[in-house]
């Protein structure tokens, strides 16, 4: 079914556990390359833990362990001895709630690069440009960048997110319920611009919201109890499901 | 099922079109015999019927917009609900063609019939027996017998070169008959394209339980 994309991460058999408790359950899953990937289903079924999976977030939490593969180009990111931070700055990540630093703006899309070494100031300044470009927030900034990242609106604060998250260049972008506190106008620049950032990236998206998944995913994975249910072209999810489970859920019958 | 207001919606749904499709056969019905007895109150009656079929069709798409707009139906839900706006459009067009036939009835009245109609009754039996059986394929989603109706077809498409031919016949053999004949044989393609889109119907219904597109 994916045939026609390259694969960006490819997922085997991959286990997930918080103490006893098995949050992931055999997923083979793959993800290609310059696409959006939309992961739908009910709560707790894993589709979070899963997200965290993909740049070793779950490290952080004690008592997890992890069974099977995550290859991103070919590379197991859980072989011994990779650089967690290298891995982190291949991968940005997006969250539920905008969490900028309590920093200028400027600095906020800036802290990345430094954190990675860059000094030269004309290099940091075309950087914060360029990606406060790309998350189409420089017209509404451009003339404010000293000023405090918190003093913006919550949909702007989640785009420097999104520019905070490009600013050190990755490949792959992780959000997880990224429009979840978002007014419906600050969700669709969200989604316009999800949309425009995927000839560059390769997009992971957790959403509760259904209509989000089918407006703007390429391709769809309906988790369920830890499993991966079916996952596949979104448009063929949401009109001809081929598992019973998923039609019960995106239409609304399930439970 | 948490979705208790809305199924009920989707099953009144199927129930006003259940309404429409027995008020569209009932109209080929009266129709046709319209014509074989010469009975112009009949024809009459159900062209002023039509415009209770073109307002049931207006109604039903009036709920399927409203249920889209309101329920963003996806899946089984939205080839249903897509697939009804699509068949009321197939069951509008039949309910026209019964009405001009019903027109012809009036139109050919002054003259006795220049032979009693055997052939298109014949017809017009199958294809009441497709639209009858079509619309029980798609109230019990049964796509065995949609399949089996769209084969129907067939049948009615050799009643319609017969008739043609048959009627050739007797216009090549009296010229008087032209104007009348001629009338004829329009009933006859009415009642043709009535079965085809008989047939859109079958294939409307089998993608709704599907979701795969077959043409017959």
């Amino acid at each position: 079914m994916l045939q026609n994309s390259k694969e960006k991460i490819v997922i085997k058999d991959l286990n997930f556990f918080y103490n006893d408790f098995q949050a992931l359950k055999n997923i083979d899953l793959k993800v290609p390359a310059e696409k959006i990937t939309a992961l739908i289903g009910p709560s707790g079924c894993g589709k979070s833990t899963f997200l965290r999976t993909l740049n070793r977030m779950n490290d952080l939490i004690d008592c997890t362990k992890v069974k099977g593969e995550v290859l991103i180009d070919g590379h197991n990111i859980y072989q011994k001895g990779l650089d967690v931070v290298e891995l982190r700055k291949q991968i940005g990540m997006v969250f539920q709630d905008p969490n900028p630093f309590p920093k200028s703006i400027y600095d906020n899309v800036a802290y990345g690069p430094k954190a990675h070494g860059i000094k030269n100031k004309e290099v940091l300044d075309q950087i914060v440009e360029d990606s406060l470009k790309a998350a189409a927030l420089w017209d509404e900034v451009k003339d404010r960048l000293d000023k405090s990242a918190m003093d913006i609106s919550g949909g702007q604060q989640q785009r420097l997110c999104i520019a905070r998250a490009l600013a050190v260049n990755p490949d792959i972008l992780l959000m997880d319920e990224p429009t979840s506190a978002l007014d419906p106008i600050a969700t669709a620049k969200i989604e316009e611009l999800i949309k425009d950032l995927k000839e560059d990236y390769t997009i992971v998206i957790v959403t509760h919201s259904m209509q989000q998944a089918a407006r703007v995913s390429d391709y769809t994975a309906f988790f369920l109890l830890g499993e991966v249910i079916e996952h596949g072209p979104t448009e063929k999810i949401f009109e001809r499901p081929a598992d019973e489970r998923t039609e019960d859920y995106i239409t609304g019958r399930f439970g | 099922m948490v979705r208790n207001n809305f199924d009920q919606e989707l099953e009144d749904l199927k129930q006003d079109l259940l309404k429409m499709g027995s008020m569209v056969e009932e109209a080929i019905y009266k129709a046709v015999t319209s014509l074989k007895e010469q009975d112009v109150e009949l024809a009459k009656e159900v062209m002023t019927e039509d415009d209770q079929i073109d307002e049931c069709e207006i109604e039903i798409e009036k709920k399927c917009i409203r249920l889209i707009a309101l329920q963003q139906p996806v899946a089984r839900d939205l080839r249903t609900i897509g697939m009804i706006s699509k068949i009321i459009t197939d069951l509008e067009r039949m309910g026209d063609y019964s009405f001009n036939i019903a027109k012809i009835t009036i139109t050919i009245a002054d003259k006795p019939l220049i032979k009693p109609l055997i052939d298109i009754p014949k017809m017009t039996e199958i294809t009441r027996e497709m639209v009858k059986e079509c619309l029980d394929a798609f109230v019990n989603l049964d796509i065995e017998k949609a399949e089996k109706v769209a084969k129907m077809d067939e049948k009615v498409d050799e009643f319609d070169d017969q008739i043609l031919r048959e009627l050739l016949t007797y216009m090549m053999e009296d010229p008087s008959t032209i104007s009348q004949a001629t009338c004829l044989i329009f009933a006859s393609r009415y009642l043709e394209r009535i079965a085809d889109h008989t047939t859109n119907i079958c294939e409307r219904i089998i993608y709704m339980v599907t979701g795969e597109r077959v043409s017959f």
